[in-house]
């Protein structure tokens, strides 16, 4: 059992105050950090990995501080979003390295144990140089594994990856959170974080803008109106169609961009509805895009809620 | 002190890399001038010195001291890769006295036995001028080390600084400059080489008390420092 605790930690780079009074405490099972991009997620995963000193307030394992502790990595696993991961090395080279700077008693077998876990055993004598993105952020994980630890930390941990190894990586981390491993990983993609973590912790420009059970979280971002641009063959009569139904509040045909930007207040039936009536009336659709579903128009919402 | 997986990851990476083509191709140069000068002049201690004073020692070292001690640890610093070292319960003076051995033991390799051989080639250890100057490029071999390691982990263009440092400080001002002089790594090694060699070929523009002295206090520091910096090295992810 292991707990992280952010105590009002603040960091700033000169003038930019990248994380701002931030108190949070991460406890067994799988929390995810979500904020959009720039909000201050990878810092706060830096002061946690103990790579960042916080300018104020302090960062601690089970007590202890991270920063400048080199023992507090018996019990930490990382998992860094940059790619640099001496790629001269195969991905079996790799964890081994890592299984040995542990100090660990079988080194060999518990790389084999960690490669096994994260299903790479098929290219480990590859050199990590060849491998794809997915491939890279598995051997990561293996290394980051391989001493067994008690918090795991990953960083933006689903960028780059095809979703069948995204659903991988998130059973392997759903497992580990089921073991009573505390793990914290951060994602600027709601989805991911809804389908990982059974609790949330909201970043928004570096401060701490909600905490808790994802199920409220999602219930705040699905009651608000959806704004969608669509460009299609017919907008007119796209537009016809669309507004008589009941999952849409408003319809408007801008004649200057030509495209209709539509507002839809029930968002499952939405989506269902789209397609359907575009379909019947023979009408192509050549742009579905939301348009106000960059999260920092979501979090504006929730930090408004 | 030491940590053989440290040093595995280093050299690996060390030689591994393109840049360290320079590290054959240096030597492999001073041993072709070598033959040539012996087989154009025949044995001669003034030339021998010449070479080896002025090529060897002045030049190729402290080169290959940059390649080998920036190298040592500066590719990993900027690719971000050292995070998997650093995250791990290894003490970071323990990392950074590993890569120092590494890089030395690179350089001795690459430029104080080439330049044995050389000395071989051109003068058959006359005068034990071999010797004199392959003991003064390893006395160097580790304070350039030290020296550019440190720079690695303070600077992100540890290698132009190092180029800077290596061909303009001690190559031009190390040559021409009185008071540089004494600040030179290169007139340190020449101390050592200077009590070795007889005929009074080798001189320095440094006692070999003081340069011994000088020698040690700039590695032990060049070191300490360096591990310092690497406790406190910032890795966070750009954002």
């Amino acid at each position: 059992m292991t707990t992280l605790t952010l105590d009002h930690a603040s960091r700033w780079y000169g003038n930019v105050v990248a994380v701002n009074d931030v108190s949070m405490t991460v406890g067994p099972g799988v929390t995810g950090l979500l904020g959009p991009n720039g909000a201050g997620k990878s810092t706060l995963i830096s002061m946690a990995a103990g790579f960042l000193a916080p300018s104020t307030g302090t960062v601690t394992l089970d007590g202890a501080p991270v920063w400048r502790n080199e023992q507090a990595y018996r019990h930490l696993g990382i998992v860094p979003e940059r790619e640099g991961m001496y790629d001269f090395l195969t991905g079996h080279d790799f964890v081994l390295a890592s299984a040995e700077l542990h100090g660990l008693k079988n080194p060999r077998a518990a790389a084999r144990g960690a490669l096994a876990t994260v299903e790479m055993e098929y290219a480990e004598k590859r050199k990590i140089s060849t491998y794809s993105k997915g491939m890279r952020q598995r051997v990561k994980m293996a290394s980051a594994l391989v001493h067994d630890p008690s918090l795991l930390l990953l960083d933006e941990p689903f960028n780059g990856m095809d979703p069948r190894q995204r659903m991988q990586l998130m059973e392997l981390l759903r497992r580990m959170g089921d073991e009573g491993r505390t793990v914290l990983f951060s994602s600027h993609i709601l989805e991911e974080v809804e389908q990982l973590a059974e609790h949330i912790e909201v970043i928004v420009a570096g401060r701490h803008a909600a905490s808790g059970d994802f199920r409220r979280i999602r219930r705040l971002m699905t009651d608000r109106p959806h704004r969608y641009l669509v460009r299609s063959s017919d907008d007119r009569a796209l537009a016809a169609a669309l507004i008589a139904d009941p999952s849409t509040a408003a319809v408007e045909i801008d004649l200057a961009d030509g495209a209709l930007h539509i507002q839809a207040v029930d968002f499952p039936r939405f989506t269902e509805l789209l397609p359907r009536v575009a379909r019947e009336r023979s009408i192509r659709l050549f742009t579905v895009s939301p348009s106000d579903e960059s999260l920092e128009s979501v979090f504006s919402y929730l930090v408004a809620a | 002190m030491y940590n053989s997986t440290v040093a595995r990851l280093t050299y690996r990476g060390l030689l591994g890399r393109r840049r360290a083509l320079i590290l054959f191709l240096l030597p492999a140069l001073l041993l072709v001038i070598a033959v040539a000068v012996r087989r154009l002049a025949g044995a001669d201690d003034q030339i021998t010195t010449d070479v080896l004073g002025g090529f060897a020692l002045a030049t190729m070292v402290p080169l290959i001291g940059v390649i080998a001690g920036t190298g040592a640890i500066g590719p990993e610093i900027d690719d971000g890769s050292i995070i998997h070292l650093l995250a791990k319960p290894v003490r970071r003076p323990t990392v950074i006295l590993t890569k120092l051995l590494v890089a030395t033991g690179v350089t001795v390799l690459f430029a104080a036995v080439p330049t044995l051989i050389a000395g071989l080639i051109l003068g058959g250890n006359s005068q034990r001028l071999a010797v004199a100057f392959a003991a003064a490029a390893a006395v160097a071999a580790v304070a350039y080390s030290a020296l550019f390691l440190l720079l690695a982990t303070v600077t992100r263009h540890a290698v132009v600084a190092g180029l800077v440092y290596a061909l303009v400080w001690e190559t031009l001002f190390g040559s021409l400059v009185e008071g540089a002089q004494t600040l030179s790594v290169q007139q340190w090694a020449l101390a050592v080489a200077e009590r070795i060699a007889g005929g009074g070929l080798v001189t320095s523009e440094v006692g070999l008390t003081p340069a011994v002295v000088l020698l040690v206090a700039v590695t032990a520091v060049a070191t300490w420092y360096a591990g310092r910096k690497l406790r406190v090295l910032k890795l966070a992810a750009e954002e």
